[in-house]
Order: structure tokens, then sequence, then C-alpha cells
């Protein structure tokens, strides 16, 4: 029924579901040490031993697209979810406060959302230097403002509802009112905010990466991994087609099912 | 135009619209420029250690710091960089011994002319794509130009670039490597640049179809006795545009930051290229002023977006 009227939300489920599965469990059944070196396999092609070849290092491609994979998605899902506590407590703390307060955080939004986001990553990733926590907070700084866009302009429309007035009633403090009545009524869109928000901290993460900002190297990112393939580009193809895919399907997946779920809350993107 | 005398009314209305807009981008403007202030001088991290690193001699530190006016007063350095900035002042590149405003001067119409390509390719991707598509929607075409429209949107520039660049230049020999140069340098850059926007907007372009074909006028040109197709061309792609241009502006500006990777992959003599290794060769004078002249030319195009969206849609100036 439901991968009839929405085979968005099929497939995108059906996607991440699976790279959630080989994130989770992948480094765990191939246990091939992904920073395992051995010259004598540089740049080897497929082979039984090393399904998708080794890189430049004679290190196991595949292994490394495991390992990596646990770095790429679990480095935009910490991100998102980073963006959307902060965006939601400041959007919905705007939006309650009203007058000047709502007006300071708003222009703060318009300013930091007039920087290009990248570049304000890339700015930010430059200054803190590589590593993977820096690389979360550079991501965060610019994620937060969408969601607090969003979640400002549906509790400003929340807030005038029969619900919310009886609570506010009852005496229910700004917090509870925020928490308990107002976000749950902005969860759907916030959740397809979000999905979307995955695919697109995926290839910035690989952005930063391949600018060398990002993930340092040894540990494996897609990013570094497409950005130390590139030399050899000429040579072995193989290095960077298997990151890429790994890229691109991740990055489909999460905009499939960022369209089912729209589709499912009634809203176009 | 269509009521009396609309002609003067709508001419001082886009004036009044033109001088509000204008007005309402100077905060926006000094918001950025003291950002970019912000980055540098605030956040953790000394820039002096970091490029003369860690086991730096204190006189050595004390000295470029000095040098540098890092040992000033925040307050102070804050108002010598406005002073500067507002001679056209952006400092001395640490690395190249050069004004940095000479450096971006000469780096930045190639950053444009990547931008404005990647623009037209995507521009020349996405019409024929979003037209098959709305015309038919449902049918095999449709399926066809979305589907290719999804992969637009979900390959990464920074692996199509290579992908590209390995059959078009290596397999089939037919364009350029890398470099700036002809035309020829620019299509494979353009087509990396372009790609996912044109993915985006001929998915708005076969949404915005769709509404359209419902409306009351489609119906009445069907009634006509026109086809399908050229119901659709005649009377409403004119109207699907408006929002695909809106689309178009949104989109516009991130061409300019996307091309900061694309410039990496094809060794385009950009201002991507240049902050790149301004940041690599921790030069933050030369990166203060190009992420600067980044964020302000993002804020200048989203600015002609809207007065060319007003423009062509009165009701945009008519609100608020």
């Amino acid at each position: 029924m439901t991968a009839r009227r929405n085979p968005a939300l099929v497939a995108g489920g059906a996607i991440v579901a699976a790279l959630t599965a080989v994130a989770l469990l992948g480094p765990v059944v191939d246990r091939t040490d992904p920073l395992a070196i051995n010259l004598s396999l540089a740049l080897a092609g497929p082979s039984p031993g090393h399904p998708l070849g080794c890189d430049s290092l004679g290190r196991d491609i595949l292994a490394r697209i495991l390992a990596g994979a646990r770095v790429s998605l679990g480095v935009s899902i910490v991100v998102v979810a980073l963006s959307l506590a902060i965006g939601a407590i400041v959007g919905g703390a705007a939006a309650l406060a009203g007058g000047r307060i709502d007006g300071a955080i708003m222009r703060t939004v318009d300013i930091v959302l007039a920087f290009p986001g990248i570049l304000l990553a890339i700015a930010l990733a430059a200054i803190l230097g590589p590593g993977l926590l820096d690389l979360v907070i550079a991501l965060g700084a610019i994620g937060w403002t969408g969601y607090a866009r969003l979640v400002r302009g549906e509790v400003l429309s929340l807030r005038e509802r029969e619900y919310v007035e009886a609570a506010r009633a009852l005496g229910a403090r700004p917090g509870r009112l925020l928490f308990r009545h107002l976000l749950p009524g902005v969860a759907g869109p916030l959740a397809v905010q979000a999905t979307f928000g995955v695919g697109g901290l995926i290839i910035a993460e690989a952005a930063l990466s391949f600018l060398g900002l990002g993930v340092p190297p040894p540990a494996p990112s897609w990013g570094n991994m497409l950005d130390t393939g590139r030399a050899f580009i000429l040579v072995a193809p193989h290095l960077t087609t298997a990151p890429g895919v790994a890229i691109g399907l991740s990055v489909l997946g999460f905009n499939l099912l960022g369209d089912g779920l729209a589709q499912r809350f009634g809203r176009r993107r | 135009m269509a009521f009396a005398g609309g002609g003067l009314r709508r001419s001082t209305s886009v004036i009044r619209y033109f001088i509000r807009r204008l007005a309402a981008l100077v905060p926006v403007a000094f918001g950025v420029v003291t950002l970019t202030f912000a980055l540098v001088h605030l956040v953790p991290g000394d820039p002096v250690v970091a490029m003369l690193g860690d086991y730096a001699a204190p006189a050595d530190v004390q000295a470029l710091r000095h040098e540098l006016g890092l040992d000033r007063p925040l307050w102070r350095q804050y108002v010598a960089f406005l002073y500067d900035l507002a001679h056209g002042d952006l400092g001395e590149s640490i690395s190249q011994r050069e004004p940095v405003s000479r450096l971006i001067r000469e780096r930045y119409p190639a950053t444009v002319e990547l931008a404005v390509a990647g623009l037209a390719a995507a521009i020349l991707i996405a019409f024929p794509l979003g037209l098959i598509a709305g015309a038919d929607p449902g049918g095999p075409a449709d399926m066809g130009a979305m589907g290719f429209a999804i992969l637009g949107i979900s390959v990464p520039h920074l692996y199509l670039g290579p992908l590209l660049m390995i059959v078009f230049s290596l397999d089939l020999g037919w364009l350029p490597l890398t470099g700036r140069g002809g035309l020829s340098h620019l299509v494979l850059p353009a087509l990396t640049l372009g790609a996912a926007l044109a993915a985006i907007l001929a998915r708005m372009l076969r949404q915005s179809l769709i509404e359209v074909s419902d409306s009351d006028y489609m119906r009445t040109a069907r009634a006509k006795g026109l086809s399908r197709p050229r119901a659709l061309i005649v009377h409403g792609l004119r109207n699907a545009l408006t929002p695909v241009v809106t689309l178009l502006g949104l989109e516009a500006g991130a061409l300019l930051t996307g091309s900061i990777v694309t410039e990496i992959i094809f060794s385009w003599p950009g201002l991507g290229r240049l902050m790149i290794a301004a940041i690599n060769n921790r030069d933050y004078p030369l990166v203060q002023g190009c992420v600067l002249v980044f964020a302000l030319s993002y804020v200048a195009v989203n600015l002609a977006t809207d007065l060319l969206y007003s423009a062509i849609d009165p009701r945009v100036r008519l609100s608020r």
C-alpha cells in the first residue's frame, strides 16, 4: 500500500536503514583493519581478498568505506541533532518571548544566513584546526539557523491555538509550554528538514575533508578518501569510485526519505 | 500598467522598493563584516602561534603579533579594520607580501566566470528536463527526466568533477583536463558546478508546470482546442516561471561558494583556490579578505535577485 502511494518514503527508508546497518555492523563483520598499510598491495585492483581493491598505501578500501561510514554518517547525524536542539530552543524562545528579544535573535539569524553556509564552516574549520570535534562545531555553527527560523514560524502560528491557550491558562511555564505543547506540533516539518539536513551534511563533511579541513588522516572518511584518491585518478580510478558511490548513495537515500516524509506530512519541499 | 496612469506610479514604487531594499542591506553588510572580524579574532586558537608553529620563540611571536597589530585592544583593532576596509584596504598577505585587495582582484574574475558558466549550464540542463517532465507527469519521459534529476542532486560535485574528467578528458580526449583558458576549459567545471542546481530547478519547473496546468486559464486554452504541450508552452510556461526564478535567485549565491570545491578539482585559478591556499599557509589576513569578499558577493547576488524579482512580479513590492 505505502509502496504504491509513497515510493520515495519506502526506497529512501530502505537505503537509510541499510546504511545504518552497514555503519553499525560493517566493521564488526569485516574485521580487516582499515589502517593496516601494505605497500606491496598499493593501488591493487579488486580481488577476492580485497573486494574493492586497495588504496595508495595498500589499505583495504572496503574496510575504509565501512569505517568511513561510521565517521561520515555519525558526524552528519550528530551535527543535525545538535543544530536541531539549538535551533528549536532559540527559535522557540524567540517566538515565545517576542518583542525585542525576538528581534535581536532573528537579526542574528539573518546575519549568519547572510553567509553562504559552507563558507562559514570552512572559515571556522580553518581557524579551529582539523579534528572531529572541531568539524562538528564548525558544521553545527551554521546548521542551527534554518531550524531556528522554522521553529519560530511554526510556534508563532501554533501559539494562538486553543490547546496552547488552555495550557497557558492552567499555569504552564514557557519552558513546559515549548517542550510539551509546541515542539511536538512542529515535529513533522522538523523531521523533514532534519532528513534533508543529514543529506546536505554528508556532502558538507565530505567537502571539508576533501579540502583538508575535516576528518584528519589516517582516520578514513569518505571525503578524505576522495581527496587522496584524486591524485591517482589516472592510474587507479577505483580509489575515487568507492567513496564517490558511497556518498552519492547516502545522499540519495536521505533525499528520497525527506521527499517521502514531506509527502507524508503534506508539505512540499 | 493595466490601470490608467500606472506608468508613473509603477516607477516610483519600484524606486521606493529599491531604496528600501538597499537600506535593509546596510545592517546585514555590517553584520557580515563584524562576524568575519570576530571569526578571526575571537575564535579560540592563536593565529600567530598557528602561523609560526607551536615551538616558535616567544620573542618572534610577540614581534609578529605587534606587526599585525594584534597586541592592541580588540576594539581598536576592530575600528582600524573598519577604517581600512572603508578605504578598500584589506591588509597585507603574510605569505605573498602583497596587498590582499590586489591578490583578490586578480582572482575574482575567474570565480565570477565560473559561477556564471555554472548558472548557464544549470539553466540549459534544467529547462528541457523540467518541460519534458512537466508536459506529461507520470509518463515515461517524466520518470526518466526525474530519475536523472535525483541523480544530479545525489552525486556530489566532488565526485562528479573527477568522473567527468575521466570520461571527457582522459577516455574521450574531447576537453582539457584542468586550468583556465577558452570555452573548452569552462565546460567541465561549469557542468560540475551546475549539475545539482540543474536538478533542483528541473524538479521545481516540473512541479510548477503541473500546478499551472490545473488552473482555469489552462482549461480555457485546452477548450479552445490547443494541445496540452502547446497550451503549456504558450500560456503555462510564463506563469510557471515565477517560482523557478525565485529558487534560481536563492541558489545563485550558493554557486559562488560551490565554486570553491570545483576550483580545487579543476585547478581553476579563482578566489576559492586562493582562499584554500591561504588557509594552508595560515595567512590569516588573506583568509579574512577572501571570506569577506565571498560573503559580500553572496549578499549582493541575493539583493540583485530580489530587485530583479520585484521587476518581474509587481506583487512583491506592493506587499509590506
